[in-house]
């Protein structure tokens, strides 16, 4: 399987983004998407997700059943948990990994290897930031796809919760996942190359 | 497929049920307009009995749109939309599914109420026989309608009028076939089936397209 993007071009409003953006990404690897703020790496992640429709350019998965429309081999990871304050954690979490399709670990397993272990009765709206946001990553766990597109997946997670979500997707890159990831702070997710967005801003961002 | 549909039917009903999710709050809205109406019009049994069926329609009606507003624009502001876009199941199905739920949870309750109810407004019992049926047979066509201005209203902050300005000239023609079918049901020129058989089409119309016209509107208006 293989990620590859070709001449994207991104625009919000008037403001040009980033053009011409080339890259592949093989199967077992990670891509790292680096770039200051407001350089468009939460846009990539959406047009990758096919959340987004990019103003130039095409993004195929090849290997994938369609290769041009591949929204169901991807797990999207953005700012927003996407869990519900009056679900408790093991309804939000069974809830999606009936949606998601393609079951990989249960809930409980999802709950332990994020480290939410035994606090899965609880209602999500009681967690705090970082508990919410590991059971964001446990979603990733609940259904097998092979690609992932992580948006700032370790904001609000304390040292000991960095580490064990890095092993988390180091043995999904081990296994022949993919990865990309838009990140400030410094991941370790195996074979990895890194993009920096600021390399690719136009000449001259605001259209004529 | 059927598990991804079932899930979200399941847990929408159960954040309905929830502390704050809103069911039961279309009924205490109807119960509120029922008693409020023969107070407005006077002690006048006879035109209580002759319009009571309009004001139990408008008064139904009015109480299906409550929460509609909210219907997606909550999933599109937490990040849910964005997953469930990403799914097996297609968002025609994703918008039937959260339809479901939402007439379980708000549309059912006002038909299980109106026979009740229909006792404030004199209604006779072939009257309340017939209000019921049409309750029954028009509510779900009212919110799966609703689901193109609620598939809207998820995109703007503040959506909740639109809703109303977006439905409600959808919801006349239903409207106009309950109440001409409950009239018929107590003497008229037209036997009851007529105008019923008219608010069954119309029901299943809708219950058809307006899940796909709100998933329409759902790419339409997402960036």
């Amino acid at each position: 399987m293989r990620l590859v993007a070709e001449g994207l071009a991104c625009r919000r409003g008037a403001r040009q983004l980033f053009e011409r953006l080339d890259f592949t990404l093989e199967a077992g690897r990670a891509l790292i998407v680096t770039g200051p703020n407001g350089t468009g790496k939460s846009s990539l992640l959406r047009l990758l997700a096919g959340l987004a429709a990019p103003s130039a350019g095409k993004v195929r998965l090849e290997g994938a059943p369609e290769p041009e429309d591949f929204a169901e081999e991807v797990h999207y990871l953005g700012h927003l948990d996407a869990h519900k304050a009056a679900l408790s954690a093991e309804e939000s979490l069974a809830f999606w990994r009936a949606m998601l399709g393609r079951p990989a670990f249960a809930v409980d397993e999802a709950l332990e290897a994020v480290g939410l272990g035994g606090l899965g009765r609880l209602p999500v709206a009681v967690l705090s930031a970082g508990q919410k946001r590991r059971l964001a990553l446990a979603r990733l766990l609940v259904s097998a796809r092979p690609l992932w597109l992580l948006d700032e997946p370790t904001t609000a997670l304390d040292v000991s919760a960095q580490a064990r979500f890095g092993a988390l997707a180091r043995a999904h890159v081990e296994k022949g996942g993919l990865i990309v990831a838009a990140t400030h702070a410094p991941l370790d997710f195996g074979p990895s190359q890194a993009l920096d967005l600021d390399a690719w801003r136009p000449a001259r961002p605001v259209a004529a | 497929m059927g598990g991804a549909f079932l899930a979200l039917l399941r847990r929408d009903l159960r954040l309905a049920m929830r502390a704050g999710g809103g069911a039961g709050l279309g009924v205490v809205f109807f119960l509120a307009v029922v008693v409020i109406t023969p107070f407005a019009i006077g002690p006048d049994l006879a035109l209580l009995a002759r319009i009571g069926p309009a004001i139990l329609w408008i008064g139904a009606l009015l109480a299906s749109l409550i929460g509609l507003d909210r219907l997606f624009a909550a999933d599109a502001e937490d990040g849910s939309l964005d997953v469930m876009s990403m799914l097996a199941l297609p968002m025609e199905l994703i918008a039937a599914a959260k339809g479901l739920a939402h007439w379980i949870a708000t549309g059912l309750p006002l038909v299980i109420a109106a026979p009740v109810f229909s006792l404030l407004l004199n209604l006779e019992p072939a009257s309340i026989g017939a209000l019921t049926l049409t309750l029954l047979v028009g509510t779900p066509a009212i919110t799966f309608l609703g689901l193109i201005g609620a598939a809207f209203a998820s995109a703007f902050r503040r959506g909740g009028l639109l809703v109303a300005v977006l439905v409600m000239p959808l919801t006349i023609p239903v409207l106009i076939f309950a109440v001409a079918a409950t009239g018929a049901a107590i003497g008229g020129t037209v036997p009851f089936g007529t105008p019923f058989r008219v608010l069954v089409g119309l029901s299943l119309a809708a219950l058809v397209l307006g899940p796909i016209a709100a998933a329409a509107a759902l790419r339409v208006t997402r960036d």
